[in-house]
């Protein structure tokens, strides 16, 4: 059991290289879509890291907030998406 | 190393390699719409795989111990996943939405059927 802990805590560490590599993409990208791909992408790795954590650490309080992030991320992409659309759409 | 505990690892080694299937294709492609393809569709399929692993996990120690809080992890990740398939492909259709209507236009393609569609409903209301 303590070898399968010390198994998420390194997933957990690999997840984060990943975010940070996504955030080149955030500096990066020549458009705003761009951008705003990036940031989707790191709100589902966060997510992902949190639900990992959560089963290193037996805290299912991590488990919920990871369900809020989800919820909370997706509408930050919707606003994000009207805004960049623009127009009289409103 | 037992079977339960070797599915599990297999499970998490999987969810990995998607993930960075996923953060490299973010990068290697050449416009909005290809990465928005690569990054979504490969990191939501890698996110799956871990929730199924803490499931798999949690069930795992909730047979072994019999204690109510694992069985009660497991319910809530469950929740996770339900959330998560929900908005992830939802955000991405916006996202690409969005960038049509910015006037991104996707590199070396050939025809775009939106824009003529846009273009027939735009002569039908005048």
């Amino acid at each position: 059991m303590m070898e399968l802990t010390t198994l998420f805590y390194g997933a957990i560490a690999v997840l984060c290289v990943y975010i940070i590599i996504c955030t080149f993409r955030i500096f990066l990208g020549p458009t705003a879509a761009d951008r705003t791909v990036g940031l989707d992408t790191i709100n589902t790795l966060v997510v992902g890291s949190m639900i990992a954590l959560g089963a290193a650490m037996w805290e299912t309080l991590f488990i919920d907030i990871a369900i809020v992030y989800a919820v909370l991320s997706f509408v930050t992409t919707l606003f994000i998406a009207k805004y960049l659309e623009g127009g009289e759409s409103g | 190393m037992t079977l339960p505990m070797l599915f599990i690892v297999i499970l998490l080694l999987i969810s990995l390699v998607f993930n960075g299937l996923g953060t490299i294709g973010l990068h290697r492609f050449p416009d909005v719409y290809t990465r928005l393809h690569a990054a979504t569709k490969c990191t939501t399929f890698g996110t799956i795989f871990i929730t199924f692993t803490v499931i798999a996990y949690s069930t795992r120690q909730y047979i072994l111990t019999d204690e109510a809080k694992f069985l009660n992890m497991a319910i809530h990740t469950l929740i996770a996943l339900a959330a998560l398939l929900l908005t992830n492909p939802t955000g991405a259709h916006a996202i690409a939405r969005a960038a049509h209507k910015m006037g991104i236009k996707p590199k070396k393609a050939v025809r775009d059927d939106l824009e003529e569609a846009d273009l027939q409903k735009k002569k039908e209301v005048d």
